[in-house]
């Protein structure tokens, strides 16, 4: 039967794969954005299935919260993607140095 | 068993976009592969009866979220990299640890669940059960603060959203409202006395 550890091994794995895909990927700004994305996707995998283990909704609820911060952090962070493009004309990871961070 | 099934071929197509993400060249395919692997986090939700947070998923994230990536992807015009992907040269220790917490994680949900019970499907909820129902009467009574607080937090998505891409354009001609609703006819109609016709 599917249960509990099935749907944390597929977060685990989410997890993994989107931190795989931050750490590798060394061109394009868009795609780090989205890889958080799917780690967020991965959190509420794992909010979802221990809600349901436990019979308990607020961890859906949370679910819903963590989607609406998902939401606005993506807004931001397309529109500061923007801004970085229209000044510098390029998304290049590797070009994004001037802090020295 | 058919929903078993179901589970494990959702899954894998899960996996699949998820790589698909990460690996494709074109940052278009990247954004269609993060489509399918919500739509298919949407159907896992769908299995596991959280039928309100499935279908906000399919809404917010596939309707507006990637859109809205879709849009930036459209709009920034980048070159699509036809040339042969470069690699960080931390990717081979990137990805031994990557499979390394992977492999362990794993490992560790399934000796977790093999010691305290088998795995067992979740509870079945009783007949008549709406997850909507549910959700509402927890979010609007308990989590009612936090609620009001994810309504400031869009708004302030918003703000911030336009004004970081907001800017004006030198020697753009724009009506200044401000003045045009103050003026009053004085200033544009000059009334003068003066003869009808020239004296003799």
């Amino acid at each position: 039967m599917i249960g509990l550890p099935h749907y944390l091994t597929i977060s685990a794995m989410l997890f993994v794969l989107s931190i795989v895909g931050i750490v590798i990927n060394r061109r394009n700004l868009i795609l780090l954005l989205m890889c958080i994305e799917l780690m967020l996707l991965a959190v509420n995998f794992n909010f979802i299935a221990f809600s349901r283990y436990l019979g308990d909704d607020t961890g859906q609820v949370f679910v819903f919260f963590i989607l609406t911060v998902a939401a606005a952090e993506a807004a931001i962070g397309l529109a500061i993607l923007v801004v970085l493009f229209r000044n510098r004309r390029s998304i290049n990871v590797q070009e994004l140095n001037e802090m020295k961070g | 068993m058919f929903l078993s099934v179901l589970f494990y071929f959702i899954a894998a197509v899960l996996m699949a976009a998820a790589l698909g993400v990460i690996f494709s060249r074109n940052p278009v395919h990247s954004v269609m592969f993060l489509v399918l692997a919500f739509f298919q986090s949407a159907l896992l939700w769908l299995l596991a009866e959280a039928e309100f947070l499935a279908i906000v998923l399919v809404l917010v994230y596939v309707g507006a979220v990637m859109v809205l990536f879709l849009f930036v992807v459209m709009m920034l015009d980048i070159n699509v990299e036809t040339v042969h992907r470069n690699l960080t040269r931390y990717a081979p220790i990137a990805l031994a640890v990557a499979l390394l917490m992977a492999i362990e994680m794993v490992q560790l949900i399934w000796m977790r669940g093999r010691v305290d019970e088998p795995a067992v499907a979740f509870a079945a909820y009783p007949e008549g059960y709406s997850n909507t129902k549910a959700l509402g009467s927890v979010l609007y009574t308990e989590h009612v603060y936090a609620f009001e607080i994810a309504a400031v937090i869009l708004l302030l998505a918003i703000v911030a959203a336009i004004t970081l891409t907001m800017r004006r354009r030198p020697g753009l001609k724009v009506q200044d409202i401000s003045s045009q609703v103050a003026v009053r006819s004085k200033d544009r109609l000059r009334v003068i006395k003066m003869d009808a016709e020239k004296p003799q």
